[in-house]
């Protein structure tokens, strides 16, 4: 393989760039990304971004200029792909430009899902650095109200740091309790009741109808639910899910179906295209986590090397969030009738270990600022799957 | 010099944390006692939290390690070194040299 295209320049792109370099790639590397930005980190953006904990930008970098150099690539920032030939080999790029080489990495990532109708401004969603600016700038003034539509992990997030701002926060959520599908509804309920701990109102069962705005500079200046109440807000941050962004590839040759279709390995059903990240169904699994898009950049790159699936993704799903000065971490694969059990510490406290069970086995372990027994509980469980 | 516990509380495998300003982290491990600073320079975790192998310790968010002996990040997401600083023993006691405060190159 003499030459390799990474679409989508954030950390899948990036890690699957590393992963070609460190296993001997040392042909031509070209890194295509829309944003103007080079990598840098999203799970800060709703944490630390905001609060103004983490200020510099710098801290957000994925790679620094040393290792940039070392990576010998031909950066193409602020351009777009708009599609993939027949053969999976030529990609073209906006601006009438296309780019051919031997093999190619789809990261493209994913993109928050909107309400319909336009957004006013100071109505947000929050995926990329801009969209961080964007918002910080809109809580940088006195204590607004704000409403975040969608109780998930972003939304929660960004909850906690608008609260922790001193913001009024509402959220707002359809089901009639957030993180039912990730964390079943007892430990739903324990992660749920942190809004209220720090004067969130939480308001469940609600769909939003619309947003209201108006004056000078057409602003949002409320959220009309599905049952006609207002709440009056200044800002609103929606958080209701992500697409894959897989529109661009929609006259490929590439079986799409919520993320663009591969094997355990990464690979599409041309050898000489993988995907990796949010924008990969991995064996029918598409994670929308750190850890999962760093993982398979290794195995995609590995495979698309070696021209076949060679190796595949067995990696333990994990993922981590921090709302409210609690810091949630949960790995493993659980179903909705596995059953959670408190192993130690107390819901009270806001800090435990749990695991799921099915059939006297441990499915899958949640903890709540309980960072060392997690690990010790994630490594057995993650050789428990492998040898399984 | 700080005093963080007596050495029979800090068994081999084991890992303490100590609430100096930035905290320090000391670890038991192959006979021997180490200490670095604690929070991983890639986020905001603990590395006392971490997982001890050999001489290396994991971050328990990311799983960046980094060598207990000379603080260097042996693998990504962290890219930085952690300072590390000298430790004793004295009459059944352990003792963290701070590197900053004895001026001493970690
Ligand atoms: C605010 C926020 C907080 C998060 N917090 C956590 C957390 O706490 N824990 C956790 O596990 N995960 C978290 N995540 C998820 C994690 O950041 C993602 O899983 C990860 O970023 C996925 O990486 P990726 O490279 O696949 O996709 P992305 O990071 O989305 O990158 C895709 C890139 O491709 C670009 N692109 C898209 N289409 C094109 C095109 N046609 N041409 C060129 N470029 C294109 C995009 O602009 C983008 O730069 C968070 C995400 C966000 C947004
Ligand atoms: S905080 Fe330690 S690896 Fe990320």
């Amino acid at each position: 393989m003499k030459s390799v295209a990474v679409i989508g320049a954030s950390l899948a792109g990036l890690y699957a760039a590393r992963a070609l370099r460190s296993q001997g790639f040392e042909g031509r590397l070209v890194i295509v990304g829309d944003e103007c930005h080079r990598p840098y980190d999203r799970p800060p953006l709703s944490k630390g971004f905001l609060t103004g904990a983490t200020t510099d930008q710098g801290q957000l970098a994925l790679a620094d200029a040393e290792e940039i150099a070392e990576l010998d690539a031909e950066w193409l920032l602020g351009t777009r792909a708009t599609g993939l030939d027949t053969g999976g080999r030529t990609v073209l790029l906006d601006g009438g430009r296309s780019l051919t080489t031997d093999g190619v990495v789809l990261a493209t990532g994913a993109t928050p899902r909107r309400l319909p109708g336009p957004m006013p401004a100071g109505a947000h969603t929050l995926r990329t650095l801009d969209d961080a600016q964007a918002l910080r700038a809109d809580l940088s003034s006195p204590p607004v109200r704000v409403v975040v539509i969608g109780g998930g992990f972003i939304g929660a997030e960004v909850a906690s740091s608008c609260a922790a701002l001193g913001h009024d926060v509402t959220v707002v959520e359809a089901a009639p309790l957030p993180l039912v599908p990730q964390l079943g509804h007892a430990m739903a309920e324990i992660c749920s009741a942190l809004h209220a701990d720090h004067g969130v109102t939480l308001l469940t069962e609600t769909g939003v109808a619309r947003l209201h705005s108006g004056g000078a500079g057409n602003r949002v200046t409320g959220v009309e639910l599905s049952d006609g109440r207002v709440l009056p807000a200044e800002v609103v941050v929606t958080g209701i899910g992500v697409r894959p962004n897989t529109d661009w590839l929609a006259d490929s040759p590439l079986p799409l179906d919520d993320g663009v279709l591969c094997d355990a390995g990464c690979v599409t059903p041309l050898p000489a295209v993988v995907a990796v990240g949010d924008v990969a169904r991995v064996n029918g699994v598409r994670a929308e986590h750190w850890t999962s898009a760093t993982e398979q950049a290794a195995v995609a790159a590995r495979n698309l090397l070696a021209g076949s699936t060679v190796a595949t993704h067995h990696g333990l799903p994990y993922f981590w969030s921090d709302q409210y000065g609690v810091r949630l971490q949960f790995a493993g694969r659980r179903l909705p009738t596995d059953t959670p059990r408190i192993l130690e510490g107390s819901p009270d406290d806001r800090s435990f270990l749990a695991c799921y069970e099915r059939d006297g086995h441990t499915s899958a372990i949640l903890a709540l600022n309980r960072p060392r027994p997690f690990m010790r509980l994630r490594r057995e469980l993650a050789t428990q799957a492998f040898a399984a | 010099m700080i005093p963080v516990c007596p050495l029979a509380d800090l068994p081999t495998g084991e890992s303490v944390r100590i609430d100096t300003a930035p905290p320090i982290a000391v670890f038991h491990t192959d006979g021997r006692l180490y200490a670095i600073d604690d929070t991983c320079t890639h986020q905001d975790a603990s590395l006392s939290d971490g997982w001890l192998e050999g001489c290396l310790v994991e971050c328990p968010l990311h799983a960046a390690a980094f060598d207990l002996r000379t603080g260097a990040a042996t693998c990504l997401p962290a890219r930085r070194a952690v300072r590390t600083h000298p430790v004793t023993v004295q009459d059944g006691m352990i003792y963290v040299h701070h590197a900053a405060e004895e001026g001493t190159a970690a």
